[in-house]
């Protein structure tokens, strides 16, 4: 491809006539606002525009294209009915600040969706304002703070990780205010009980977790946990990255979780996008309830009305969140129905204990052999690195040349060389089987042609990209040579 | 069973595999009093045809007539190649582009879009998305204190003044947002001409950390940017603007305002590619000059080589976020707006910027157009651009709904917002609006007005 941009494709007086429209005079704007020289944007046809970026997109893999068993991002597939259903063109043409009176049938999608996340999670309320995990990551963050300032204890400013927390939780603690301290993990995935009655105290503002944990199993003896964080004063929040593992077979609101955030771009099967769009809707527990974010839908006798809970933290956004995304992950929970919603459960967790097993059989090394997958699994690549120097990295890129996506690197941090594996439910067992076939091939590689591996990937658009290079001599942006 | 594609050969054999005699075996390690149902009586799954339909019912029930309302989301013409395009599978189910090799596609886009973001703010960096403008700008908040060390230094106040005439929805987001970290966000009052009157600042001292100011503003009044700007520079407080991108196509840019520009720009893509679809998914953006790109919060792509020294894309300077950085991240932000950044990218590239400032300037014509048929007098004096506040003389909420029971939407009562403007509309025509619409809404305000 030789990268070339868009910007290298331009020429003077070039243009996509058909987007214009007639030309028409701004000349009451006063003289010193205006600029002197146009943006140096690109000057293309449309077809040349069109062909450039249909071009580029084949030089991407994504779960239409490629297996993607990147884990804790729950890479399943994105029904296109969801996607024709939000692309509604009255809900496209919705003005976010048409009046409620006129705004019924999108009011009436998001109720039904709220309904049905509170379902979901086993709490009594839901705000769908967070526009990704992150958000709504600090939206409880932020919740548990103003709650524990409501009941005059300014003072619990402290929020608890697992070890094994994915960034955002220690990042939104921090951006919340708040300072962090980590609780151990023990040899069997779980957190230290131990270690967490030490660490909480009066100045505990709550814990976060997700649960089937950021180690691939389930947290057997949560309640102990949220038992060990209520009676020191503080309040649990439930990550809900790994949802998809317990969907419609246990909820955290059962498991003495005060706060909990969805990602719908997970578990409601909405897309990436490369990166975004997500959803990220809070739930809360009674008491924290009068906390959430607004606006909130509520039904009136007649109609459907905006309402902004009593305590509200606030709005978190101008509008109303990621309301196109909302919609899909409603056009999703509706195809499944809840028969639909248990069966994503069941055989997210039967692919992931398929693959375990069947890498297991293959010789790779579990890193909680004596644990039952959740919808995801770890294996490490230690014993490998130390004997033939072959990196998870190395195998991930390697793992591009067969047509698969890399399961996630390097996380959790606690497990050396590791990789965690998430197949999601919507694959066949013949895309399972040839993951495996193709991570025998590398193992073998890996000893006779190591070389190969640690040079990978090879039949990718470009070679491996020099990292530091990137960091060292800054290129942000394109110039004119 | 809706998009799972196992036969029961295949789960039989799988379940062989595992050693375990049913699924229900592999939930074994949830304790009993854990296990639960969804409550309340069983929906049953609806075929992809029945949800549509449900769908196109409850969207038809909330179609409407022409928009008149602009603040901060407008309706703007998108070609048809943006989201034919964008829609791809390939741009649309990618996750992050974590593994580079794999991902070209979606680092090359983001590389061109920042490209294209400096030169309409003139900045030297830009990032690949925040979530939307209020959130971008509580952002561009944080980053601004943590950013202005000479104030940090000398134990200035986490002051943060926000010139009047913000976007109210932007400045209650940010303050929902920044407030956990003590900093404190008070308005500045504007004037008779709609214009922030920076007097009310005049001998604070120490001054502000950070001021922020949006262009045009919110009323749809352009500023004096370049008189804020050099009061900003003068005092060591760093300049936020906050933009309209698509405004960038005929407007001086940040860089340029007063001698030195602004320290940080951002603002809300949604004119660029992004329909109205209340409200979201949209993207934020945030640029910033050379050396505060440290300071940005999200993803950045940067160009670099691979092994064989040719060209090619990675996401670069991770040691701000989140995976890398944990509690001493730039920013909690994780999965970002990547797509309406794919899509305002394709938007750029079929316009161009003689398409952008002719959509900006036939927006500007129309709202002209507008205010002069509406007949009702302008509530602010200086000059403004594709938006307008016109005082309807009486209560304007009762208005608004009047014209929406008719199906159209005229204007943005302000009363909401602004106590004292209650009487007035907030008027936005862009491009798209035809004089035949302009001239509907003339007659039904008369109609409205004369009850
Ligand atoms: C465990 C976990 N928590 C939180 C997040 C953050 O979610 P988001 O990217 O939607 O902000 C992720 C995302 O990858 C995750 O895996």
């Amino acid at each position: 491809m030789g990268a070339q941009t868009i910007f290298d494709l331009s020429q003077p007086g070039r243009g996509a006539g058909a987007q214009r429209p007639s030309p028409a005079a701004a000349d009451d704007l006063p003289p010193e606002l205006r600029r002197d020289a146009p943006p140096r944007l690109p000057q293309v046809s449309e077809l040349q525009a069109l062909r450039h970026y249909t071009n580029l997109s084949r030089a991407n893999f994504s779960i239409d294209s490629q297996f993607y068993p990147l884990g804790s991002c729950t890479m399943k597939y994105n029904p296109r009915g969801a996607h024709r259903a939000a692309s509604e063109p009255g809900f496209l043409a919705r003005h976010p600040l048409a009046p409620a009176s006129v705004s019924q049938g999108f009011l009436a999608c998001l109720h039904d969706l709220q309904e049905l996340l509170k379902d979901a999670a086993g709490m009594p309320a839901m705000s769908l304002t967070p526009m990704a995990g992150a958000q709504g990551e600090f939206a409880g963050v932020a919740m548990i703070r103003a709650w524990h300032d409501a009941q005059g204890d300014a003072s619990r400013r402290e929020i608890l990780v697992p070890a094994g927390a994915h960034g955002t939780n220690p990042a939104t603690a921090a951006m919340c205010g708040c300072t962090v301290r980590e609780v151990a993990v023990r040899d069997h995935g779980d957190v230290d009980l131990d270690a967490l009655k030490a660490a909480v105290g009066a100045n505990t503002a709550g814990l976060m977790m997700t649960n089937p944990s950021t180690c691939g199993v389930f947290e057997r003896r949560v309640t102990d946990i949220a038992d060990i964080v209520h009676d020191a004063g503080g309040l649990l929040y439930y990550d809900g990255a790994n949802l998809n593992a317990i969907l419609g077979k246990a909820k955290p609101g059962d498991m003495g979780f005060d706060v909990l955030h969805f990602n719908l771009h997970k578990t409601f099967a909405t897309p990436h996008g490369g990166g975004g769009p997500g959803a990220g809707p809070v739930g809360a527990t009674a008491r924290l309830a009068p906390f959430l974010p607004g606006p909130i839908v509520e039904r009136t006798d007649d109609d459907y009305q905006w309402v902004e809970p009593a305590q509200s933290i606030g709005r978190l956004s101008a509008f109303m969140g990621n309301a196109g995304i909302l919609l899909r992950a409603l056009a999703y929970a509706l195809m499944l129905g809840t028969e639909g919603e248990r069966r994503v459960g069941e055989f997210a967790t039967l692919n992931a204990n398929y693959l375990a097993a069947r890498l297991k059989d293959a010789g790779f090394d579990l890193a909680w052999p004596k644990r039952r997958a959740s919808h995801e699994f770890i294996i490490t690549l230690a014993a490998l690195a130390r004997r033939h120097g072959v990196t998870a990295m190395d195998f991930a890129k390697r793992l591009l040349d067969f047509g698969v996506h890399a399961p996630t690197t390097y996380f959790p941090l606690m497990v050396p060389e590791c990789l965690l594996i998430e197949p999601t439910e919507t694959e066949c067992k013949e895309e399972l089987d040839a993951f495996v076939a193709a991570m025998e091939c590398i193992l073998a590689e890996a000893k006779s042609d190591p070389e190969t591996v640690r040079t990978a990937p090879h039949a990718m658009p470009v070679k491996r990209l020099d990292d530091v290079k990137a960091a060292r001599e800054l290129d942000l942006r394109w110039r004119p040579q | 069973m809706p998009f799972i594609p196992h036969t029961d050969a295949d789960t039989a054999a799988m379940l062989r595999a595992i050693g375990v005699a049913d699924i229900e075996a592999l939930f074994d390690e949830i304790p009993d009093r854990l296990r639960s149902a969804p409550s309340g009586t069983p929906r049953a799954g609806l075929s992809e045809m029945e949800m549509r339909r449900r769908f196109a019912e409850r969207a038809a029930q909330d179609a409407m007539g022409p928009c008149f309302v602009g603040a901060g989301c407008y309706d703007h013409h998108i070609p048809a190649a943006v989201w034919d395009l964008a829609s791809r599978g390939e741009f649309m189910t990618a996750y992050t582009p974590y593994q580079a090799e794999a991902s070209q596609g979606t680092l090359q886009v983001i590389y061109e879009f920042q490209t294209m973001l400096c030169e309409l703010t003139g900045m030297d960096a830009c990032n690949a998305s925040v979530y939307e403008g209020g959130a971008g700008l509580a952002e561009a908040v944080l980053m601004a204190v943590r950013a202005n060390r000479k104030a940090a230094r000398a134990g200035w106040p986490r002051t943060v003044p926000m010139a009047g005439a913000v976007h109210p929805l932007y400045v209650r987001a940010t303050r929902s947002i920044v407030c956990n970290q003590g900093i404190d966000v008070p308005m500045l009052p504007y004037g008779e001409d709609g214009r922030v009157d920076l007097t009310a600042l005049d001998g604070l001292a120490p001054p502000p950390v950070a001021l922020v100011v949006q262009q045009p503003n919110f009323f749809g009044v352009l500023e004096d940017v370049d008189a804020i700007a050099d009061w900003a520079a003068e005092r060591g407080t760093l300049l936020v603007a906050c933009v309209n991108p698509l405004s960038l196509a005929l407007l001086k840019p940040p860089s340029a305002w007063g001698s030195v520009g602004a320290n940080i720009v951002c603002g809300d893509g949604q004119p660029l590619g992004v329909p109205m679809a209340s409200g979201g998914p949209s993207f934020g953006f945030l640029c910033s000059r050379q050396a505060l790109v440290r300071q940005l919060p999200g993803r950045i792509v940067g160009r670099t080589e691979d092994a064989r020294g040719e060209a090619g894309f990675t996401l670069t300077l991770q040691a701000r976020e989140q995976h890398i950085r944990r509690a001493k991240a730039t920013s909690n932000i994780c999965t970002n707006q990547g797509l309406l950044v794919t899509a305002a990218t394709i938007h750029m590239s079929l316009l161009g910027a003689a398409g952008l400032r002719e959509v900006a300037a036939a927006s500007c014509a129309k709202t002209r157009e507008l205010v002069q048929a509406l007949g009702r007098p302008r509530r602010f004096s200086a000059p403004c651009f594709h938006e307008c506040v016109i005082d309807l003389g009486r209560p304007a909420t009762p208005v608004v709904e009047a014209l929406a029971r008719d199906g159209l939407l005229g204007g943005l009562a302000l009363g909401p917002y602004f106590a004292e403007l209650a009487h007035c509309v907030l008027v936005c025509a862009t491009e798209r609006r035809t004089s035949a619409e302009i001239e509907r809404f003339a007659t039904a305000l008369r109609g409205a007005l004369s009850n």
